[in-house]
């Protein structure tokens, strides 16, 4: 019974999603402001229907009704409770509810946020908003029914993918969709702008905000994902230029470029055609990630039960997005204009620089995973393009972009002084040259590559820290209170997050030369060494989980002879699935490196294979991907935004309408 | 320098920059592709090619040989017509069986024995069972080894 509610509360919610995609439009272009209105409640109501769609659901599996197909294979009796609550999103239809809901809980933040936004524009956004909801849900209720029933029920369900059960399974699914869906925002907001022929600085200082809080969730998924993929795959890689992870990667590459042109956009006026394109593709390389992951063109964790009418509705999806939005822009774009002019060495160039590199290398992730999968679809040949392919593509392009991150902040908005930059950084740029020289040369194995890249980390480091200092010596005389004031949140979040992107790169170029990865065979007494750590077996036993069997080893890691810790690594084997072992690493972490363990298959009488990994600086990873994502909320939370849209309602005349007013403004 | 030299200039910087980029892009492409063989292709190969590559099928029952003393393991990929010996050299993916799908990627030694510096069975992350499939369809032998799954 109550999963019938559910189906019907999903229902309801698609008709309302239909409502909310047309009232509104109308009311927009008819200038009927009860029409208009509709948006908002209709936004709301589907919330709320959506989430009692989600709660029959999430009830269904905390009591096991296995009646509904949905449960019965992706949950069983033996499961966690906890798990079973997270258990909604670990197979395709569940997850799409989820993915729904989220949408339904961005057009609610829209709703209320958006209280000082012009009416038309709210409506807009909120039919936009409808419109894809209404793709989404439809592909729910059509193709992927998570309440399909089950008659007869089996005694238990088939069970939770060990690989899912995990606390890095439980948040990295919402992280990602809050990500994924926040982009439909920035899409609408685009779309709204478009249609009422609004492209201006306004319309950039509206959609910034959403677009960086999109941004950061995004920058926790993936990361969360890499995390997960880490520590849980058992293998110890944290990126494996894998279809589905590409998937993810692609629309963040072009999100991070449609952030910095916002920029340019709100500040100058600039690139605002190229903005509203690059709003597009970002939202249509969400699709696109959809239909690669559940399309079941591909195999791997992510792929659910396969379907081709899933794929072909999301192709169609996709088909339509693209159509509709590319024919609004030729139609509209045109009459946009140009923003403010810039010279060629200004923050504007530099930011085109960036943003050019950005979109290139999102085109070559798209390349390098499409391409393979296309060639194969038309049964041409069958070929695969791994990390190599990547690497070789990726560095290169990230080399320059990099250079850039540290300096475009340093150079003034429409017209930059060379002399300047070069007085201001030539110290930083000597010190970043000899401290990548020098560290490699600290760790032991000097590396060009490693070289360059830690440099550049360091680069973007000292050229955000000297940034914030002279911000902050230019108040001197108002004390320490006037000091910190002089670093607005939008200010210092944007060095956090580029300073993040340091320590990112700090960590792959790190393990990426000086990791160490041993398979060895070692009998219980016996001892293999990684680097300076020596890892002794010291015993295997048998050991019981809430819902497995595991084989448990316990090795002793040392390091010039003191103890440094035991690890304890498992070879589970889930009662659900007998013969397919999982395995469970185990890991040591430290600010300067992890040491990983993993427990293979046993050998000989009492012996066993097992893989020993020290990687350095990986702790870094984690934190510069967290830090990305902090200096963008930091920035989103900008007072700016909130006296914009203030400021807003009481006059629009203030805010510059065209690129034009922005120069005479400026000059 | 006038606005509308000015964005030509611009149009050309970034028409030369996609130019570099896709030249960058087709090089990888060369130099890193993986091609997919079956081993009754493989059998069938005068000259080993120097490069990388991958063949796969299903890991022939009975054929897998691990040394007790060390981390090697041996074992034959068969499409059910031709089969392929393979040697290895760390931990084997967890679901690698016996008759069961399997994708090796490395090079052929003079001694006509593959040498995988990678190998791959469901559940890892970039597996493709497809592959393995296909080796059986190229042989000749259209079967649904969906089902062994």
């Amino acid at each position: 019974m109550i999963a019938e509610l559910g189906n019907f509360a999903l229902i309801l919610a698609l008709c309302l999603a239909a409502t909310q995609a047309v009232l509104p439009l109308v009311g927009a272009g008819i200038g009927n402001e009860r029409l208009m209105r509709t948006g908002r409640s209709l936004a709301v109501g589907q919330f709320v229907f959506l989430v009692a769609s989600y709660a029959a659901l999430t009830w269904a599996f905390v009591v096991s009704d296995f009646s509904v197909e949905y449960v019965a294979l992706n949950s069983n009796v033996a499961l966690p409770t906890h798990y079973k609550v997270t258990a909604v999103w670990g197979g395709h239809e569940g997850s799409l509810l989820l993915w729904v809901m989220v949408l339904a809980a961005w057009s609610v933040a829209v709703a209320i946020f958006s209280k000082p936004l012009p009416r038309e524009m709210v409506a807009r956004v909120l039919a936009v908003l409808g419109m894809v909801s209404v793709g989404f849900l439809a592909f729910t209720v059509l193709t992927s029914n998570p309440f399909d029933r089950l008659i007869p029920a089996p005694a238990d369900g088939v069970d939770l993918n060990p690989l899912l059960q995990d606390p890095g399974m439980i948040i990295h699914p919402p992280l990602l969709y809050m990500g994924y869906v926040g982009m439909a925002v920035v899409f609408a907001f685009a779309m709204a702008a478009l249609i009422g022929g609004r492209l201006d600085a306004a319309w950039a200082r509206w959609s910034r905000p959403w677009t960086t809080v999109a941004w950061c969730f995004l920058t926790l998924g993936v990361g969360v994902g890499s995390w997960w993929a880490y520590y849980e795959l058992g293998w110890g890689g944290w990126w494996f230029w894998d279809p589905v992870e590409n998937a993810s990667f692609m629309p963040w590459l072009a999100a991070t470029a449609l952030l910095h042109c916002l920029a340019v956009t709100e500040k100058r006026g600039g690139f605002k055609v190229w903005t509203v394109m690059l709003a597009i593709v970002t939202f249509a390389l969400t699709i696109l990630g959809a239909f690669i992951v559940r399309s079941g063109v591909i195999t791997s964790v992510h792929a659910f039960a396969t379907d081709p009418d899933r794929g072909v509705f999301l192709l169609a999806m996709l088909g339509a997005t693209l159509l509709g939005s590319l024919a609004l822009y030729a139609w509209r774009a045109p009459k946009v204009g140009l923003g403010g002019g810039f010279g060629w060495y200004s923050r504007e160039s530099l930011l085109l620089g960036n943003n050019v590199l950005l979109v290139v290398s999102c085109a070559a992730v798209f390349i390098g995973t499409l391409y393979p999968l296309a060639l194969d679809a038309f049964s041409l040949s069958k070929i695969s393009v791994g990390p190599p392919f990547f690497d070789a593509v990726f560095m290169p392009l990230m080399m320059p972009m990099l250079f850039l991150v540290g300096m475009a902040p340093r150079v003034a908005w429409k017209q930059g002084n060379p002399q300047e930059t070069y007085r201001e950084l030539r110290w930083v740029f000597v010190v970043s040259v000899l401290l990548g020289i020098a560290w490699p040369l600290a760790m032991g194995a000097w590396n060009p590559l490693t070289a360059l890249g830690l440099g550049l980390a360091i680069w973007i480091l000292l050229t955000a820290a000297t940034d914030l200092r002279n911000r902050m010596m230019r108040r001197r005389s108002q004390g320490l209170g006037g000091m910190l004031r002089a670093l607005r949140p939008s200010f210092l979040g944007m060095h956090l997050a580029h300073a993040g992107l340091a320590l990112v790169v700090i960590a792959i170029s790190m393990v990426n030369t000086y990791e160490i990865e041993r398979d060895v065979r070692l009998a219980p007494g016996e001892t293999a060494t990684a680097g300076k750590y020596a890892f002794t077996l010291a015993s295997v036993s048998k050991v019981r989980g809430p819902n497995f069997d595991a084989d448990q080893a316990s090795i002793v890691v040392t390091r010039n002879g003191t103890q440094v810790t035991t690890l304890t690594p498992q070879r589970r084997d889930y009662d659900s699935q007998t013969g397919m072992p999982m395995t469970q690493a185990s890991l040591h972490r430290r600010p300067s490196r992890d040491l990983y363990v993993s427990l293979g298959e046993p050998v000989g009488s009492d012996a066993w294979l097992v893989r020993l990994y020290y990687k350095p600086y990986m702790f870094w990873m984690w934190t510069g991907g967290l830090l990305m994502a902090f200096g963008g909320f930091l920035a989103a939370a900008d007072r700016r935004y909130r006296l914009a849209r203030d400021r807003s309602t009481v006059s629009q005349t203030d805010i510059p309408i065209s690129g034009r007013d922005v120069r005479q403004e400026v000059s | 320098m006038k606005k509308r030299q000015k964005r030509l200039a611009l149009v050309l910087g970034v028409v030369a920059g996609l130019s570099v980029a896709t030249a960058l892009v087709l090089n990888a492409f060369r130099d890193t592709m993986v091609f997919f063989v079956t081993p009754s292709e493989v059998m069938a190969m005068s000259d080993m090619p120097e490069r990388k590559f991958r063949i796969g099928g299903l890991v022939e029952d009975g054929s897998v040989e691990r040394d007790q003393e060390s981390t090697n393991v041996m074992f034959r990929v068969t499409d059910t017509a031709k089969s392929v010996t393979v040697t290895y050299e760390g931990i084997l993916p967890n679901l690698f069986r016996e008759g069961q799908g399997v994708v090796a990627e490395g090079h052929i030694d003079s001694d006509g024995v593959f040498r995988a510096d990678k190998v791959l069975a469901r559940h890892d992350e970039e597996y493709m069972p497809a592959e393995a499939q296909e080796a059986i369809e190229r042989a000749g032998h259209p079967t649904d080894i969906d089902k062994g799954y």
